[in-house]
Formats: C-alpha cells, structure tokens, sequence
C-alpha cells in the first residue's frame, strides 16, 4: 500500500462557525484576554481548525453557530496565527 | 471471546477518595491494589500479569510483582476498560492467568504526580494551544454547542444531568458532592467555559481503584461475587478534538459500544444499569445517543424526565459520577468500580436487581473510548 499524497490548496480566508466555547478560566498568557472564544471554523475548502473569534464582543448572543467568518492573523508570541471575524457585512 | 469466560474476582478503590496530600501517587497505587487483592483473598505472589496506564513497571516494582504480562495501554481515562478487555483476551489465550489492574491518581494534590507541561510539538501544542485552551474544561466542551444545536438539546436539559447525578451522589456517603442541586442552582454556578457552569464540569480530586481479574473457571474459589465479563469494545478517534468527524456523535463510542453488544448477544433492553463517563455533564448525553440507548436528540429529555435519576428505567452513574461522586484525571476505573458494586449488591445507592451493566468510557478529548458488559451471572 501507498500513503496518500498530501497537497497544498490556497484557502480563500472564508470560514463558518462550526462550535465554540467562552473561556472564563484563561490559559498562562491570554489573562487579558478572557472572556474569549476558542472556536471551531469549518474553512470554504472544507476542513475544520481550532482557532480564536476576534473583532467581535464575545457573547453567546454574537456568535451564532454558522455565521459567516474571515481571516485575519494574530501574533502569538514569534509566530502568526490565522484567526477569524465575523465577515464583512454579516449580521453580527 | 465467549461471554462470561472471565471474570472480576478481586476489586475496591483506595481507602478514602478526595483531598489526600498524605498520598504520593504511587502510594494510591499501591493501596488500592492492596485491599483489590485482600478483597480477592489473594497475595502478590499470585498476580503474573499488571496493567494500568502507563506506571505498571513502577508498580510491580514498588509492590514486588514479578509481571510476565504487561498492558500499559495509556489512552486518557478509558484505559482501565481496555486493560479489562486486553486481560480478558490474555486469560483465554493462556498468556495470563490473574491480571491486577491498577490506577492510583494524585490528581488534586500533585504529590509525586508528573508534571503537566505540554509537548509544544504534539498536535495539541501546534493547533490548540497557540489559542488559549487551559486543559479539558476548554477543550473537552468545544463540541457541545454543535451537539445542542443540531440535536435540540436545552440548557437545562445540559443542567439536568448534574441535577440527576446528585440525587445519587447524596446516598454516597463517600461522594464529594452529596447536597441536593438545582438547575437553576447549575445556572448560578460560575461560568468556567460557556456554556459550562462550574456544576456541569466534574471534580478534580486524589484516589485510586484497582482490578483482579481472572478465569471465570477459577471464579468461584473466590470469597466474592463473580462479575463476568459479557461483552468488550474499544475504538479511537481524532487526537485532538476539532477533527471529530461530527460534534454531534462520537464515533469511538458507536464502535466500541457496538462491538460490546455483538460480542455478549445482548440487546440494549437486558442492560440494568449504566455508567457513562462523565468529565462534564455533555458526555452521558452523547452516551446515551451514540450507545443506543435512545435516539438522535432524545438524550436531553430521557434525563430532564428522570429517567437516569434514582427509581428511574435506565440507573446511570449511580455513584454521582465524575461531577459529584470523585475523578482524580482517569476516572474510568471508578465507572467499573461502581458497576462492580451495583452487580454484587453492595452500591451505596443499591438499585434493586441489578444483572448487567453497561460501562462506557472515553479517553482524551473524545479521542479514545471503552465499552465494557458486566454481568452477575454467567451466561
């Protein structure tokens, strides 16, 4: 047998929310940071990736599960890491 | 394996379970594995085969094993209901003839417990924790709101299963959290990760649990009750959450669960009682729909109606679970522990009749699950 070949495709940015929670408890180093969403996106492409909702007030009452999100990318310590708004032009 | 082949002979937990800063792990280890054995009315010299998960060398040395069988399967708190599984399968192969299985857990005091730092270079520590998670509280949850919409869940309904569970839990003379509780008591709790209320997310506490387990031939030298082993399954998932194939169903627990009926040819309506692992109050409801218990989107109401509470048709976590009863990390061997106890007849919270059990553990972030059917008589 073969492993299948992995390949590489250039998401457009674009997400919906899958599911999230509302940390109040934060992790060593996002004590500013709480209350925050550590939510579940599934990419245009159709993967699914952990990630944060900024851009936004973090309440139940603005995430609504499949809004529509877009990229943007946050510095987390040396590195850059892709998180998600809510989408130009949608409801919340 | 033909159901009731194997059986526990020997079981019993640590002498206390809760806050245990005079324990190192190691010591809860060994105190359990002692009273197991003394519960059995067997020494060390009898044991050929030591499982746990991850530390049995350890423990073998510290208690003076020499192990000819070895399962240090280590996959979160369903282990347990694997090395029940794997020994089973040993026992019948002739590889081993009586297995100790042993967890001990300094959970809330940390005393002689590992670090808990995280491998940067796990898939955790690349796609979960540059986003803040802070342990399962923030991670074990993220499906839920997928699960409640989807399927219909209420918020009281998520509530509810806490509710239910104390009701058990305040017979336990042993459990942690014995008061009787709302859900608008649920509701007033702190938020620890919406929709979490602290009473919706299980305790964090020292204690131990071991196992002997042997050939149903050899059960009846023993001074205790038999309890047979039916039916087994194990399955895994995704190792971490997010790539759950779908947040609305477990597919670790629809295979093992499945594998456990087919192999004991019994159907859901012979189960008498059931544990379902509970590190939060979602898990029982994913239990009981991916099980089979009851269907897509009925789990939420079977609870609210009482179902599951004391002189409900389906006992479930009759101990008050890892919510209200004890969960020092690994709690599944407390699930078995409490089967155990209903099958002998000697629960806190007894329910009368009890012949089968159903336990159904999870591991890691619904990584890994186990699925265990007990019985007092053998088929």
């Amino acid at each position: 047998m073969r492993l299948g070949k992995a390949h590489l495709v250039q998401a457009s940015g674009r997400a919906t929310l899958y599911s999230y929670v509302i940390s109040h408890r934060p992790a060593p180093g996002f004590e500013d940071d709480a209350p925050y969403a550590i939510a579940v996106v599934e990419l245009e492409e159709g993967p699914r990736m952990m990630t944060n909702i900024v851009g936004v007030e973090i309440t139940p009452e603005n995430l609504v599960l499949d809004m529509p999100l877009h990229v943007q990318f946050a510095a987390r310590g040396e590195q850059q890491v892709p998180v998600f708004a809510p989408a130009a032009g949608s409801a919340s | 394996m033909k159901p009731g082949s194997v059986a526990i002979v020997g079981a019993a937990e640590t002498d206390a379970v809760g806050t245990l800063p005079g324990y190192s792990q190691i010591a809860l280890h060994a105190e359990a594995a002692t009273n197991a054995l003394n519960n059995a009315q067997l020494e060390l010299s009898d044991v050929d085969g030591i499982a746990g998960s991850g530390a049995s060398i350890e423990v073998a040395s510290y208690l003076g094993i020499t192990p000819t069988w070895i399962d240090t399967t280590s996959v979160g708190g369903t282990s347990f209901l694997l090395h029940v599984r794997h020994a089973a399968a040993a026992i019948i192969a002739g590889e081993a003839k009586t297995v100790l299985i042993t967890h001990g857990e300094s959970g809330r005091s940390r005393v002689g417990a590992p670090p808990r730092v995280p491998d940067p270079a796990s898939p955790s520590g690349q796609y979960e924790r540059p986003y803040g998670v802070s342990g399962p509280p923030s991670m074990f949850t993220v499906p839920v709101l997928r699960f409640m919409r989807d399927r219909g869940v209420t918020h009281e309904q998520l509530a509810s299963v806490a509710v239910a569970q104390r009701k058990w839990s305040s017979q336990v003379p042993r459990a942690r959290m014995r008061d009787l509780i709302t859900v608008a008591d649920v509701f007033a709790s702190p938020l620890i990760a919406y929709p979490f209320h602290l009473l919706e997310c299980c305790l964090v506490t020292d204690g131990g649990g071991a196992l002997v387990v042997t050939s149903a031939d050899r059960a009846a030298d023993f001074p205790t009750t038999p309890v047979y082993v039916l039916g087994t399954g194990e399955s895994a998932e995704a190792p971490i959450v997010s790539q759950m194939a779908d947040f609305t169903t477990s597919g670790a627990f629809r295979r093992s669960s499945a594998a456990a009926f087919a192999e004991a040819g019994l159907s859901h309506s012979d189960i008498d009682h059931l544990m379902v692992y509970d590190a939060f109050a979602h898990l029982p409801l994913y239990g009981l729909e991916d099980i089979g218990f009851v269907g897509q989107g009925e789990a939420g109401a079977f609870v609210e109606e009482g179902n599951t509470s004391p002189g409900g048709r389906l006992p479930m976590n009759t101990n008050g679970g890892g919510l209200s009863y004890t969960h020092t990390g690994m709690y599944g061997m407390f699930a078995i522990q409490e089967a155990v106890r209903q099958l002998r007849g000697e629960a806190a919270a007894q329910v009368e009749g009890v012949r089968t059990s159903f336990v159904q553990g999870v591991g890691g972030m619904f990584m890994a699950a186990g699925s265990l059917i007990l019985a007092n008589q053998r088929p």
